[in-house]
């Protein structure tokens, strides 16, 4: 484990593939104490992890509560309706405070990109982004990636769509950074208006916008769906969900253009007949709850590496 | 009393000259030119500028001076002081205070707060439209009787054609030029950086270049329809530098300013989600910062002004998306102008001195300034083009801290700045 070093984990953007490839390895080893009967290990006891969301979550809090919990650290849980800032205190007062009571690890998520970066500058505890703005969502990526892992054997030369609201999406923005980096073929599509221009220049290769979803799923191994969110309609991204459902939702008939063993992903929580079909998401390509598995291995991992391991 | 200034290289553009002159200044005003083997006459103060470019002096057309309603920032004697600590001897506040300038009663506070402090030459920017509102139109008649040099709403364009027009006509029967912020918001609301490979790489929400190029556009047109005189502010990006090469090959009477900031640094410079690289416009891509470096070769920008935006430090170190835009500037524009455009070989000192004095005393129509001529009024800048220095914001006049320019060194320094014949900035004095 002697190659990661690093003090935070703020994105993918800045992983060495190598460094990728060590927290999914070392997420490996943790799977399996999430089948024991006793799901605890003493790794982290005297560790002290706090989760700070200033953007309501369920599926991603109680990952890294759970996370930390079983790696035996004391995870103390902040959000916004119990946080300071309704009082007038800025974010970095508050994690100048919090940093004070000297926790190992803070995990932030917060509408606006950058936030973890700045704190990170800011406290010696270790930072991890659990999704800032658009900007990016590294532990969601990386359980992706786990999970193509375990169903596909590997990711390089893979051909991933990723469907949706692009714009706004940081699980597009880390899972393209991370999903290049370790050599598959990304290809985005969705509504025009959601997809940015020029957004294939955001990596060096391995990324292309398709002209159409059904261009994009065509020979696909894995096909990802974005959560298309209600307000992006009164912004006049598209004009109703009854016709993004027609037009950009994954249906059984459109996943028959990729490759017959192909799985599919959705970072949830999901609209059932917007973005995805129940049959779809019911079905037997889709993975999204082993996903939900796989992210508390990740989330592990992350804290394990973060903290140094066992002293 | 009389004051020689000794020994420099005289650039006035408006006179055409560039050569080695004394200038003797009695009673405020510049008295006669003199040739540097005449003697020295009696009874005058010496300043000694051998080695050094004298200029008249420099005026800001764009400057933020908090003053009233926001004096934690900035005040006029503060601002003041940067100016003239930055080579300014003029400088040209907008409106955007709290109450906005929009009536004769803010104006003559101002001015007179600008009195009281007695270092630059403070004049008003009055605003278009009562509290910059974009609704109806303020009293500019009023204010010019005040002492307001132009007219503009700044950070609150007025968005409708309609009113924008009327603003125009209206502004022209007091020979005001209108100033605009040229953003439509339409296209920019919610935006905190320039849209494109960095917002994108960062996950922050761009401002597109078309809103500057769509109501620079549509301001030339304006200017056309109306005749009215109209200044484009802090112009970035190639498309309205295209619409103001359009007005000037029309004759238009259309002019444009651009910041230091603008000439110097791209949208990378938010890396890092620095909020003191956040301003409107915003810092743009290469290319447009190309764009930018040829308009002010080829003379389509006509002035560099700083858009000096003071904010308290409480208020900058916010999220990127919450933070305010704005930079303090008045301290670093000569040195980032002979930086990025003198020692590029970008342009010469004569267009320096033209786009820092000669051509917004035009612009605003400042009678007497901008110029040396026997009987103009004694503004001077004098400039060593040879000192290094480095730029330490902990040692700012400005109230404020908010520079990406902390830390960067420089070759070229105010020496020392003259207004109405006193000297009230000296570098190595005071």
């Amino acid at each position: 484990m002697d190659k990661f070093k690093r003090k935070d984990l703020l994105g993918i953007k800045d992983l060495s593939a190598e460094e990728i490839k060590i927290i999914l390895q070392v997420a490996e080893t943790f799977r399996e104490v999430s089948r024991r009967d006793v799901k605890k290990v003493p790794t982290l006891r005297g560790k002290t992890v706090i989760n700070l969301f200033f953007e309501p979550s369920t599926r991603t809090r109680t990952s890294f509560e759970l996370a930390a919990k079983r790696l035996s650290a004391d995870a103390v849980n902040i959000s916004t309706s119990t946080s300071s800032l309704a009082k007038g205190e800025t974010i970095l007062d508050m994690a100048k405070n919090l940093d004070a009571m000297a926790p190992h690890v803070i995990v932030v998520r917060h509408s606006s990109a950058g936030v973890p970066h700045q704190l990170a500058k800011a406290s010696r505890a270790s930072i991890v982004n659990a999704g800032d703005g658009s900007n990016e969502h590294p532990t969601q990526a990386l359980l992706d990636a786990m999970t193509i892992y375990e169903h596909k054997g590997r990711i390089e030369g893979l051909r991933v769509a990723i469907l949706g609201d692009i714009l706004h999406s940081r699980v597009a923005r880390s899972n393209v950074y991370l999903l290049t980096k370790l050599g598959a073929e990304v290809c985005v599509a969705g509504p025009n208006t959601l997809i940015p221009q020029d957004f294939q220049h955001l990596v060096e290769n391995g990324l292309t916008i398709c002209p159409s979803i059904e261009s994009a799923i065509q020979d696909a191994d894995v096909v990802m769906v974005l959560r298309i969110q209600k307000e992006r309609m009164n912004e006049a991204f598209f004009p109703t969900m009854r016709e993004y459902s027609i037009h950009y939702g994954l249906t059984k008939e459109r996943l028959k253009l990729a490759k017959p063993d192909a799985i599919v992903l959705h970072p949830g929580p999901m609209n059932r007949g917007v973005e995805i079909a129940s049959d779809v998401a019911d079905g037997s390509s889709s993975l999204i709850l082993n996903q939900v598995e796989y992210g508390l291995a990740v989330r592990m991992a992350v804290l394990y590496l973060l903290t140094g391991g066992e002293d | 009393m009389r004051l020689l200034i000794s020994g420099g290289h005289l650039i006035d553009p408006a006179e055409g000259e560039n050569s080695g002159k004394n200038v003797l200044i009695e009673d405020g005003k510049v008295k006669a030119w003199l040739n540097q083997h005449e003697p020295i006459p009696e009874d005058v103060e010496v300043f000694d500028a051998t080695g050094m470019i004298v200029a008249p002096g420099f005026i800001d057309l764009h400057v933020h001076l908090r003053e009233p309603g926001q004096e934690h920032k900035e005040t006029i004697a503060t601002g003041a002081a940067a100016a003239v600590a930055g080579g300014f001897t003029s400088i040209c506040c907008m409106p955007n205070t709290n109450p906005v300038n929009d009536n004769a009663a803010i104006t003559r506070f101002i001015i007179e707060q600008g009195n009281r402090a007695g270092l630059a030459n403070v004049f008003p920017i009055g605003a278009i439209t009562k509290g910059s509102e974009g609704n109806e139109l303020a009293e500019m008649g009023e204010m010019r009787s005040a002492g307001i040099v132009a007219v503009s709403d700044d950070g609150r364009p007025v968005p409708n054609a309609g009113i924008m027009r009327r603003a125009m006509e209206y502004a022209k029967d007091f020979d005001l030029t209108v100033v605009d912020h040229c953003e439509d918001k339409s296209l920019s609301a919610g935006g905190v950086m320039h849209e494109g490979k960095w917002s994108l790489r960062l996950g922050l929400k761009g401002m597109p270049a078309l809103a500057e190029d769509l109501d620079a556009f549509r301001d030339v047109l304006l200017a056309e329809l109306t005749g009215a005189k109209v200044h484009i502010a802090h112009i970035s990006t190639k498309g309205a530098i295209e619409a103001v090469r359009l007005a000037k090959q029309k004759g238009l009477k259309v002019t444009c300013e651009v910041t230091p900031h603008h000439f110097t640094l791209t949208d990378a410079a938010v890396e890092g989600y620095n909020t003191n690289a956040k301003m409107s416009p915003p810092l743009r891509s290469e290319e447009h910062l190309e764009a930018v470096l040829e308009a002010i070769k080829d003379g389509t920008i006509d002035a560099i002004a700083t858009d000096h935006a003071p904010h308290h430090p409480d208020e900058k170190n916010l999220e990127f998306d919450r933070a305010p835009f704005g930079i303090i500037g008045l301290e670093t524009a000569v040195g980032l102008a002979f930086k990025q455009l003198v020692h590029t070989g970008i342009i010469d000192l004569v267009r320096l001195v033209e786009m820092f004095s000669t051509n917004p005393a035009k612009i605003f129509n400042l009678e007497g300034r901008g110029t040396l001529r026997p009987g103009a009024i004694a503004d001077v800048t004098i400039i060593d083009p040879d000192l290094e220095w480095t730029y330490k914001v902990e040692n700012t006049r400005s109230k404020s801290k908010n520079t990406p320019f902390d830390g960067w060194t420089f070759q070229g320094a105010v020496i020392a700045t003259i207004v109405g014949g006193k000297i009230v900035y000296h570098r190595d004095r005071f």
